[in-house]
């Protein structure tokens, strides 16, 4: 108990350093480009209309307000590819600064999936404008979506806690990793309806794949009106709380032999 | 002097190293090694055995060959390497030169990254800000603060990273042979800093090669030799002794 206790003063001690690494993160992003940080809601808005464009005329399902539908899955699902995959180079990235100071690790972790966090909301903005493009009617319940970015947020950071101290022994994942990235993004229907494949399919995904839960969140609530189903939100929440843990207890494990590899 | 506390207590401390031929990092070989029961390492005690006691307004100085553990010594009083072996405890904050600008980013200017090296050593915007001044001053850079620091020399962010260390008033100072790059008015400044630091009862640990300066700065030494405490006491004697070997 006293244990923790520590490490939250320590990490409360570190509040600045956090804060500084994000806000280097988004300020080099867009450092020297003429339009600067405007680009952060033009590149995912452009990104989203040559989707829309594409997935509209080329391959069309048969759904209501497709390109919003598109778009939600897509945003979300690409918040966890830029999250994750920066994660993972966090620790050896900043193997440099670990050699020479004492600082807590998880800060370079964590400081990572925030920036893309900050990203996120930036896309949410211009998906906003998508929204309104498409006449999708401003409801009660979107007061609700901040509490999906919540758990998408807590999701990605246990599953990139994880990631990094495992890429400091084996450099493999990073390769592994994005395959796995791939399959994963087809196994989320993000651009087809779940109702399009075989049933058992259907069913393993809906139980074992967490973006489901927060994609499907965020459509019933843009697309349907509703508020989402609440075993969603509920196995939505385990899932990410318990990825949480486990990406805690394993990196919390193995920070001490970083030194040794990085 | 017996009297006051101690701030650092290193009880038979061992670091260990494995420097195996050839580093496992990939998933293949990890398997192929684990089949095939090779998986052993090849240990290497970097430091055996150390005992270690530093008082609070003490300056010791650490001294050895290359590849002697001074650095690795400097690191495990600092929290970056934890002890293979017995204990290490530090009273206090710690204000660590084990390399000058290691927290600076390349691509963010000087001014920003004054900012940002602060908060690795766990300080406040506002508390940078308010010493952003005397900062800049004592590194005499003012005329280049928007400049990209990949841009700068490295006597230039070896200046920076010194005034933003020493601009906290630490308990402990690490200063591990970071000034050569300095040119020599700015060395003299950087010692003469050390003094003031030293006068108002900061405890400095501190690395170099030249034994002058380290003559100059401690009262004690430590001389290191294949990670064992060779010999430990006043800096004059050591110093000598150490000379004296080497010729």
């Amino acid at each position: 108990m006293n244990k923790i206790k520590k490490q939250i003063s320590v990490c409360y001690q570190y509040r600045h350093l956090f804060q500084q690494l994000v806000s280097k993160d988004i300020k080099l992003k867009y450092r020297r480009s003429f339009l600067g940080y405007l680009w952060s809601i033009l590149n995912p808005l452009f990104t989203m209309l040559v989707m829309i464009v594409v997935f509209s005329h080329m391959f069309r399902f048969d759904i209501e307000n497709y390109p919003v539908y598109l778009i939600i899955g897509q945003t979300i699902f690409n918040f966890l590819n830029e999250s994750t995959t920066m994660a993972i180079y966090s620790i050896t990235g900043n193997a440099a600064l670990i050699k020479k100071v004492y600082v807590p690790k998880y800060i370079f972790t964590i400081s990572r999936v925030t920036s893309s966090m900050v990203n996120f909301l930036f896309s949410l903005l211009a998906m906003v404008l998508v929204f309104f493009f498409c006449g999708i009617q401003w409801n009660l319940h979107f007061l609700f979506i901040p509490m999906i970015l919540l758990q998408v947020y807590v999701f990605c950071i246990g599953l990139g806690l994880f990631l990094a101290q495992a890429a400091v022994f084996f450099r493999d994942i990073q390769y592994i990793y994005n395959v796995l990235l791939t399959a994963w993004m087809y196994l989320t229907p993000i651009f087809y309806p779940i109702a399009s494949l075989p049933e058992q399919l259907q069913d393993a995904i809906m139980m074992f794949n967490p973006m489901y839960d927060y994609i499907m969140q965020l459509r019933t609530i843009v697309l349907e009106g509703l508020f989402p189903n609440s075993s969603l939100i509920l196995k939505g929440s385990i899932v990410a709380f318990f990825t949480l843990g486990i990406g805690l207890w394993s990196f919390f494990k193995s920070q001490d032999k970083f030194i040794l590899y990085i | 002097m017996a009297s006051k506390e101690v701030l650092i207590e290193i009880q038979d401390a061992s670091v260990r190293f494995n420097i195996a031929s050839e580093r496992i990092d990939n998933l293949k070989e990890y398997f192929i090694k684990l089949v095939k029961k090779e998986l052993m390492f090849q240990e290497f005690l970097a430091l055996k055995n150390i005992c270690f006691q530093v008082r609070k307004g003490e300056s010791w100085g650490i001294i050895g060959t290359n590849g002697s553990g001074k650095s690795t010594l400097l690191k495990l009083i600092c929290g970056i390497l934890k002890p293979f072996q017995g204990e290490v405890s530090v009273q206090g904050v710690i204000a660590p030169l084990i390399e000058l600008g290691a927290g600076f980013d390349g691509d963010l200017t000087a001014r920003e990254n004054i900012f940002l090296n602060g908060a690795v050593l766990g300080y406040s915007k506002k508390y940078m800000q308010k010493h952003f001044e005397e900062i800049v001053e004592f590194a005499e850079l003012k005329d280049f603060l928007d400049m990209p620091i990949k841009n700068y020399s490295s006597g230039m962010s070896a200046r920076l990273g010194f005034s933003i260390a020493t601009i906290v008033k630490p308990d402990i100072l690490i200063v591990d042979e970071v000034l050569s790059v300095g040119d020599y008015a700015f060395q003299q400044k950087c010692e003469k800093r050390m003094k003031e630091m030293l006068k108002a009862g900061t405890t400095l640990l501190y690395v170099s090669h030249a034994i002058e300066s380290v003559e100059n700065l401690c009262k004690n030494v430590i001389w290191l030799e294949k990670g064992r405490i060779k010999q430990s006491g006043t800096a004059e004697k050591v110093c000598q002794d150490y000379i004296e070997q080497l010729k």
